[in-house]
């Protein structure tokens, strides 16, 4: 994905209202995309862990929410980029209840639970991009 | 920057969350209440969620935080008005809300406060 795309809308994420209105964006994409109410609080839950994440750990980035189908598939993908410090050991920050920042450790791992699909992609001193994929039920 | 008012209601604080919290205002709150506990030397707390549609992990821990804040002061905390489709998420996001008491609405959360008095 990328700015520029039609019908794809990209997000500054920075401070604290970054995520707020984050999350306003893609309980507007997820009420479009036709989601059930807890599907779209499911969604709207895992961008407010990483939109976070972003911010916190990668020292700010930016959010990209679309629509996506898939076949006879509807939903909705969020992207989650940053320049920041980037992971060393994607399988522990993963894991349940690791945390850098004094957290629960459960943004992540969190995040990957509540979504359909799950990518990320991170190396020390390149930064981290994470992408989620939630389908309509 | 706006805060969350705080009212008593004789020995027990309610707070009644209705805006969607920035970072900033949550640890507020968190200092707020615990100030009031104190000042107030308040035995319980009353936490109305039934605005929320969203909490994540970050309010999760504030939540967590102030009920252990509360006991610590000698003062117990109910949460009430969880939404459904919130109570789903948690679960499903792991958040385990140890040790905090939840209840129906602001009545019956008055009820089990009220009862750990006696």
């Amino acid at each position: 994905m990328a700015a520029g795309d039609p019908g794809v809308v990209e997000l500054a994420l920075r401070s604290g209202e970054d995520v707020v209105r984050l999350r306003q964006a893609v309980r507007e994409r997820a009420v479009a995309a036709g989601f059930s109410l807890v599907d779209q609080t499911k969604i709207v839950t895992a961008s407010s862990e990483l939109g976070r994440n972003t911010i916190q750990h990668g020292g700010g980035g930016q959010a990209f929410v679309a629509f996506v189908v898939a076949g006879n598939k509807r939903g909705v993908r969020l992207e989650f980029v940053d320049k920041g410090p980037g992971i060393a050991d994607i399988a522990l920050a993963l894991s349940d209840g690791f945390t850098t920042a004094g957290g629960l450790g459960l943004g992540l791992s969190g995040a990957k639970r509540l979504s359909d699909e799950f990518e990320i992609e991170s190396k020390p001193g390149e930064g981290t991009r994470v992408a989620i994929t939630r389908w309509k039920s | 920057m706006e805060r969350i008012p705080i009212l008593r209601m004789g020995r027990f604080l309610l707070v009644t969350i209705q805006v969607d919290m920035h970072d900033q205002l949550a640890l507020a709150l968190q200092d707020d209440l615990t100030q009031r506990i104190v000042k107030d030397r308040a035995k319980g707390v009353l936490m109305d969620i039934s605005s929320l549609d969203v909490v994540d992990s970050f309010i999760g821990r504030m939540i967590s935080n102030i009920a252990n804040m509360s006991r610590v002061l000698d003062a117990h905390t109910v949460v009430v008005g969880m939404q459904p489709a919130v109570a789903i998420t948690l679960v499903e996001l792991g958040l385990d809300l140890a040790g905090v008491r939840t209840a129906l609405n602001v009545e019956k959360g008055m009820a089990l406060l009220q009862a750990f008095e006696e």
